[in-house]
């Protein structure tokens, strides 16, 4: 695309989207709340009445940010790749084509509202969260970057898997196959130290163990890895994402004939 | 207000991935405030060429411009120039008539204006309309969204690629007007259709692809007249069973409806048709005749003949 800006048309798009969430508030809202509960009382209640305190924090409060980043994934991936894809399987996918909006407005307007949805859903999760335990933020700026950095990152790749995918199966194949598994291997209702130590080896090279750590130590000052690690890891994971998004978009990869 | 062509295409062609060429060196001009009809049968390219202008196939040969503006170089320019209907109906289920064209308006980069959005959708008798979800529309309904959709920043540059196929009457009486209002304020409109009385009565240039190729660019005028045939249809006042064999040599001329009437067929750019001579050989053979009438073939005859000759015998 040529030189110049389309800010509108950045925030059509944005809209666009920011409107098809807003027609599902309810299942958006409800579903997350719903099943952070469940985990309250699943996690909470059944282990934490064994476990009570990891690392000087009590279990519940201790899941907490690992639920966030639960929702986090998959919300993000969920609707950033079925945001890009639905406009390639119903066709009208077209008029972003045809329209003087570049690749990187388009993706703004995409990963812009998916991870504005997303960080506004663990919100509400840390609301929720609160309803069940005590909890007390100890570096907010730092939780904040994370929050928005992840979802922001899991927008991106979602936006990847949705220009990738030709099928609907193709769309959940990768958020089910691999983004789950990782996340509960992940250290999202554990802490890797209580793990024998080859398991704990074999874990360091899930990157989402980093993810999760890092935004733990943003409530509570402990880690499970240094939080310059998990910032670098992060901050990586964006460049590989921008970098892979900005080849499909040279090479018309999957969008233009 | 400038010279530039609303399009130039030179040299245009397009290999699928699969390997498939669907179009191959395509030269065209269209000057601003012109209606273009590209005719060819299914396959021929046509949607293929519209998609490579307006950006959403890429072209493998040749360079198009938009208003003077590359439409690769200087995109954002040349795109900000086109509408497009496209010939399948896509459309956003969930969203509200009045939502989506608006979209459509500031995805082109232009501030929201819900008076140009009326005038449209009042237009297209969409406006009662406005606050439906396009899914409760009629398949007729719906083509009016994508039309209100592709004028909503009003283009200087209107591709309709089939757009009326499966229309009513009425849809098609109303899509004809609207291309006759657009033409009046100046705007150029590229359209292709199987209807060839389409073309026939709106166009002012036709052209005609075949297998990728643009076998023919004409003046519609100028095509009827260089290629059409015309026809003089005699009503005897007495059955022939067989031409008397003064006539029998002259070419073109058949006897018809068991020996009641003669027909008599001649290009229609020929300067010295024989008709005078051949009403003097008929008086001089003492065949009395009723009616004369003559004809000419409609441009559908010419485009169908265009694409079954072989390619040689064309020019
Ligand atoms: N995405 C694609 N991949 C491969 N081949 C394609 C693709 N799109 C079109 N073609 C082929 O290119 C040729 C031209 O197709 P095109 O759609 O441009 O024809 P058309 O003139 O618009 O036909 P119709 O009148 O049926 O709309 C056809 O042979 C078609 O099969
Ligand atoms: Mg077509």
């Amino acid at each position: 695309m040529s030189a110049g800006f389309n800010g509108r048309g950045i925030w059509a798009i944005y809209k666009f989207e920011m409107a098809r969430f807003k027609r599902t508030l309810v299942q958006s809202l409800v579903t997350p709340v719903i099943t952070t509960s469940l985990y309250f009382v699943v996690f909470g209640s059944a282990i934490g009445s064994r476990i009570t305190e990891v690392g000087g924090v009590s279990y519940g409060a201790f899941i907490v940010p690992g639920l966030i980043m639960l929702t986090l994934f998959t919300e993000s991936l969920s609707n950033a790749s079925f945001g890009i894809y639905f406009p390639k399987f119903t066709g009208t996918i077209y008029e972003l084509l045809s329209a003087p909006v570049s690749s990187a407005e388009i993706m703004l307007g995409y990963v812009g509202a998916a991870a504005t949805k997303s960080v506004l859903l663990g919100l509400v999760i840390l609301a929720t969260a609160a309803l069940f335990v005590p909890l007390h933020v100890l570096h907010p700026l730092w939780m904040a970057g994370f929050l928005l950095l992840t979802a922001v990152n899991f927008s991106l790749f979602g936006f990847i898997i949705g220009i990738w995918a030709r099928s609907f199966e193709q769309l959940q194949f990768i958020p089910m196959l691999i983004i789950t598994p990782l996340t509960f291997l992940g250290g999202a209702f554990y802490s890797i130290n209580m793990l024998p130590d080859v398991w704990r080896t074999v874990t360091l090279f899930n990157p989402v163990v980093y993810l999760i750590s890092g935004f733990r130590w943003s409530f509570y000052g402990t880690a499970d890895v240094q939080v310059g690690i998990s910032t670098t890891l992060s901050l990586a994971f964006t460049a590989i994402c921008l970098v892979s998004i900005a080849w499909i978009f040279r090479t018309g990869y999957r969008l233009k004939n | 207000m400038t010279s530039a062509p609303a399009l130039e295409i030179s040299g245009l062609g397009k290999t699928y991935a699969g390997g498939l060429q669907a179009l191959r060196d395509v030269s065209l001009r269209i000057d601003s405030g012109e209606i273009f009809a590209l005719l060819g049968p299914n396959g021929a390219g046509k949607t293929t060429l519209i998609n490579i202008v307006c950006g959403i196939v890429t072209g493998t040969a040749g360079t198009v411009t938009a208003g003077g503006h590359d439409i690769v170089r200087e995109s954002r320019a040349a795109r900000r120039l086109i509408g497009l209907v496209p010939q399948e109906l896509h459309t956003d289920a969930f969203e509200s008539v009045w939502a989506t064209v608006n979209f459509s308006r500031e995805l082109f980069g232009l501030r929201p204006d819900t008076a140009v959005v009326e005038k449209l959708l009042r237009t297209l008798s969409l406006w009662e309309k406005r606050k439906d979800r396009i899914m409760t529309l009629s398949g007729g309904m719906k083509r009016r969204v994508m039309i209100a959709k592709a004028l909503a920043h009003e283009p200087k540059i209107l591709f309709l690629d089939e757009p009326t196929a499966g229309v009513d009457v009425e849809l098609r009486r109303d899509m004809w007007q609207l291309v006759r209002g657009l033409r009046a304020q100046g705007v150029t409109i590229i359209l292709t259709t199987h209807y060839i009385d389409e073309a026939e009565e709106m166009a002012d240039r036709v052209g005609v692809i075949n297998k990728g190729e643009l076998i023919l660019v004409e003046e519609k005028h100028t095509l009827m007249r260089k290629l059409g045939r015309r026809e003089l249809t005699v009503q005897l006042q007495q059955s022939l069973s067989i031409l008397p064999a003064s006539l029998a040599g002259v070419p073109g001329l058949t006897l018809q409806a068991s020996g009641a009437q003669l027909r008599y067929v001649f290009e229609s750019h020929d300067e010295n048709t024989d008709i005078p001579d051949l009403l003097q050989k008929l008086a001089a053979s003492n065949i009395g005749y009723k009616d004369l009438h003559t004809g000419q073939s409609s441009l559908e005859d010419i485009f169908v003949d265009l694409v079954h000759r072989p390619v040689e015998s064309r020019q």
